[in-house]
């Protein structure tokens, strides 16, 4: 029997992981287009609290994940379009400009959910697991894999169209070239800016996207800084990813891993290391991601650079 | 005469800010010739060339270009008028393939990329037709230097020119590359192509071209046909005078031992024998030099001498006094000078001001500094006095060395190792990267230097310097001093042979 329990541990934690590490993989994906096109953008966390505060407040109003998870995405792209402006426009540096965003998005975030929302106490309806036929219903596989709900699904769509349009369009490729040699972009007659802007744009959509699963996919409230960290933890993904957005997914279903089996092993009652060593595993692999990994030269030779036209 | 020009610049005007960079230039191109552009540093010819690609717009005058005016907003427009320019720094995307540094901006920006084959296809008939041996398939991160040049050249005839701008070309090439991008060039004027050919080589220019245009100060001074002129003509119209390498000097008067190397070894970076048992000395009041083909120990004797690299073997003696292996500052304290290969590297700190540099290696020493403070009001008026006497062309004492020229960075180098009166000054490229003008300045400075007593050793590849100013040379080859001869430009073939390795001297004998 023990074998039958270590595999619907297994089954549950893979679930899990999976659901825990969306918001990392549309956030990361997002990032390595930011950082193929040179911004290094660390104002994540901010970003992806505003994408969930928005989603939960169209949520709270509307009572549809839809136009939830639309208004996460224009949110996060609202507070990267500042960004861009500050970095990209008036070249100001992007660690500064980030924190500031990080800091504004955690205040943010936090005065508007207490002043209108946090006495009603309600939660919202969230995205439901869609039940496959035959699939959902496979003994461990289907818990594993097939007992999701579509946001969930839609992160290999996400994982792959980003692929193909960073390395089969011409979008894709003067994206990376923009990172790299802005000059030799400005050459060939492409705007570098408007390349930034819009790989600003699509980081911090994906990142408001991931932040609106956590309250319409996943927890069914808003909780003042219920990122908890995950805006840095992209940030050592896209290293360890080495820049390339299907690299991105799985770097981030390992650090779902990690946060799926700190959840688990604190409901097991037989483990007796505090919680908060637990709790503390994705963010300690992180440290030991950036340590490992660091400078192998995969990085864009330009980022966080602004770039002076002619 | 009769031919109607190609490409025809008309009283072109360009300012950047307080500095003029083309004061009223006009040239005439004709088609399917190479069109030699020759001055020194900073007499903007790259200016004048980019104004021509749309990198730069003109401020005032016009472009006549197939009989029509133009006026490019970008590189862009340039291209699709069949002009391509293949500049100093190379526009390619290090982690891009070289098709796709090709088809970079080409197109819609949404387009769906599906034609690589075809595109391949292209680059390598392309390839073929040139002999340019360019793969499509490469990352450019793991060319070398002249291979991605060939990749530039081969983006320009990818997309189709009539004009080819190259601007300075040779500066990163090997001998035989150089011959192999000069034959190219002939190759693309018989296809029917027109070559404007940036350099400030006077051989290469020769060797090449069909006409010249000199120019300085911003102007084109004269348009010559190389059948009509020389290299010391060329030498004159670049500078404005006349510049014999004959500097005026007075015969050696040497004097006692400085310093003297005996049986010095030393391993390169890599850790391969560089140095194999060279001994030489140097007498007070004489230039030893240094003949070689670089590659041949010589980067690694200055670093041994400095105190840069460790010594294997043998003895260094300054003034009596052993400094093998002893560090730099020591090294420097003892009476000892160092004008660096790579003055990057070993010489200045780029992001530093002209006065921080100045006193690199005696900050902490009076009258620079006291009580372990700078003395900043001193260090001003050191470097100012610098500046003047070496006429560096500067702002003032407080700019970043790293916006001044290469020649006024080197001048810089010089001048803050003659001013610590040294005993014996190491030399490795006295006039790297610096131009005629320049170059003449800083040989008589040495030369000065001689005369007051001072000991020198010049390191060069560059035989006209080391003819113009050393008593004896001493050729370096495989590691080992090969021989010794007096400056005569008369056995220029038997100082050839001896950089070639070549001993055999039969007539020694008796």
């Amino acid at each position: 029997m023990d074998d039958m329990m270590f595999l619907t541990f297994l089954a549950t934690l893979v679930g899990a992981a999976w659901r825990l590490a969306t918001p990392l993989i549309f956030a990361s994906i997002g990032e390595v287009f930011s950082e193929r096109a040179g911004v290094l953008n660390i104002g994540l966390e901010g970003t992806m609290l505003v994408g969930a505060f928005c989603g939960f407040a169209t949520a709270f109003a509307t009572d549809s994940v839809l136009l939830g998870l639309l208004t996460g995405v224009l949110g996060g792209m609202l507070f990267g379009l500042v960004f861009a402006f500050f970095t990209i426009t008036i070249k100001a540096d992007q660690i500064v400009v980030g924190a500031a965003l990080n800091l504004l998005g955690m205040g943010l975030t936090a005065f508007l959910f207490r002043t209108y929302y946090v006495s009603t106490g309600k939660g919202i309806e969230i995205a439901q697991p869609v039940h496959i036929p035959w699939l959902s219903d496979l003994p461990f596989l289907g818990e594993a894999f097939f007992q999701q709900n579509l946001i969930v699904y839609s992160t290999i769509l996400v994982a792959i169209l980003a692929t193909l349009v960073l390395y089969r369009t011409s979008f894709g490729l003067t994206l990376r070239a923009v990172g790299e040699h802005p000059k030799a972009v400005d050459v060939a007659g492409r705007n570098v800016a408007a390349y930034r802007y819009g790989a600003v744009l699509v980081g911090t959509g994906l990142a408001g996207l991931g932040g609106a699963f956590l309250t319409l996919g996943h927890s069914n409230q808003f909780v003042e800084g219920i990122t908890s960290g995950r805006g840095f933890i992209v940030l050592a993904v896209v290293v360890f990813a080495r820049w390339s957005p299907i690299g991105a997914f799985f770097v981030s279903l390992l650090f779902g891993l990690f946060y799926a089996l700190q959840l688990m092993l604190q409901a097991q009652a037989s483990i007796v290391v505090p919680y908060q060593v637990l709790q503390a595993l994705p963010y300690i692999m992180t440290i030991i991601t950036l340590v490992v990994v660091r400078g192998k030269g995969a990085a864009p030779g330009k980022l966080g650079q602004p770039y002076e036209m002619r | 005469m009769s031919q109607k020009p190609f490409l025809r610049i008309d009283n072109i005007r360009k300012r950047f800010g307080p500095i003029v960079a083309s004061d009223g230039v006009s040239l005439e191109i004709q088609e399917g010739e190479i069109h030699s552009l020759l001055g020194e540093n900073g007499a903007g010819k790259s200016v004048l060339m980019s104004m021509i690609c749309g990198m730069v717009r003109p401020d005032e005058g016009e472009i006549i270009y197939k009989g029509q005016s133009v006026r490019f907003n970008s590189p862009r427009e340039a291209i699709r008028q069949h002009i391509g320019m293949v500049h100093q720094h190379f526009m390619l995307v290090p982690n891009l393939t070289v098709a796709e540094n090709y088809i970079l901006g080409q197109g819609s920006a949404l387009r769906v990329i599906n034609d690589m084959d075809e595109v391949h296809a292209k680059i390598r008939e392309l390839s073929d037709r040139y002999a340019l041996d360019v793969r499509p398939d490469a990352l450019i991160e793991d060319l070398s230097v002249g291979e991605q040049q060939r990749v530039e050249i081969l983006k320009t005839l990818f997309h189709g020119i009539d004009l080819l701008i190259l601007d300075e070309p040779t500066a990163v090439l090997t001998p035989q590359e150089t011959d192999r991008l000069l034959a190219l060039m002939r190759d693309l004027v018989k296809d029917g192509k027109t070559v404007v050919f940036i350099s400030h080589k006077l051989d290469e220019v020769m060797r090449v071209s069909d006409r010249i245009s000199v120019m300085r100060d911003g102007r084109v001074v004269n348009t010559v046909n190389v059948a009509d002129t020389d290299a010391r003509g060329l030498a004159r119209m670049m500078v404005g005078r006349d510049v014999g390498m004959e500097l005026a000097r007075n015969p050696a008067n040497p004097g006692p031992l400085v310093l003297s190397v005996e049986n010095l070894t030393c391993r390169s970076e890599t850790g391969l024998p560089a140095v194999r048992g060279v001994s030489l000395h140097v007498r007070a009041g004489e230039i030893v030099g240094i003949a070689g083909v670089s590659g041949n120990g010589q980067t690694e004797l200055s670093l041994a001498l400095s105190g840069l690299l460790p010594v294997d073997g043998g003895r260094v003696v300054l003034n009596g006094k052993d400094i093998t292996g002893l560090d730099p500052v020591r090294i420097n304290a003892s009476g000892f000078s160092h004008i660096p290969e790579d003055r990057h590297k070993h010489g200045i700190v780029m992001s530093m001001s002209l006065s921080e540099n100045t006193v690199l290696q005696r900050y902490d020493q009076p009258p620079f500094a006291a009580r372990g403070m700078l003395n900043r009001r001193m260090i001003s008026e050191h470097t100012r006095d610098l500046i003047k006497r070496f006429r560096i062309k500067s702002r003032d004492e407080d700019q970043r060395i790293g916006d001044l020229s290469g020649g006024n960075q080197q001048k810089l180098v010089v001048a803050r190792e003659l001013a610590r009166n040294p005993d014996f000054i190491l030399v490795n490229q006295l006039a790297r990267g610096i131009d005629i003008g320049a170059m003449e300045f800083v040989m008589e400075e040495m030369l000065k230097q001689r005369d007051s007593g001072r000991a020198i050793l010049l390191i060069s590849t560059e035989l006209e310097e080391l003819f113009a100013i050393c008593d004896r040379i001493l050729v370096m080859f495989h590691g080992e001093i090969l021989g010794e001869l007096p400056p005569d430009r008369t056995r220029l073939d038997e100082l050839g042979l001896l950089m070639a390795g070549k001993t055999e001297q039969p007539a020694l004998a008796g």
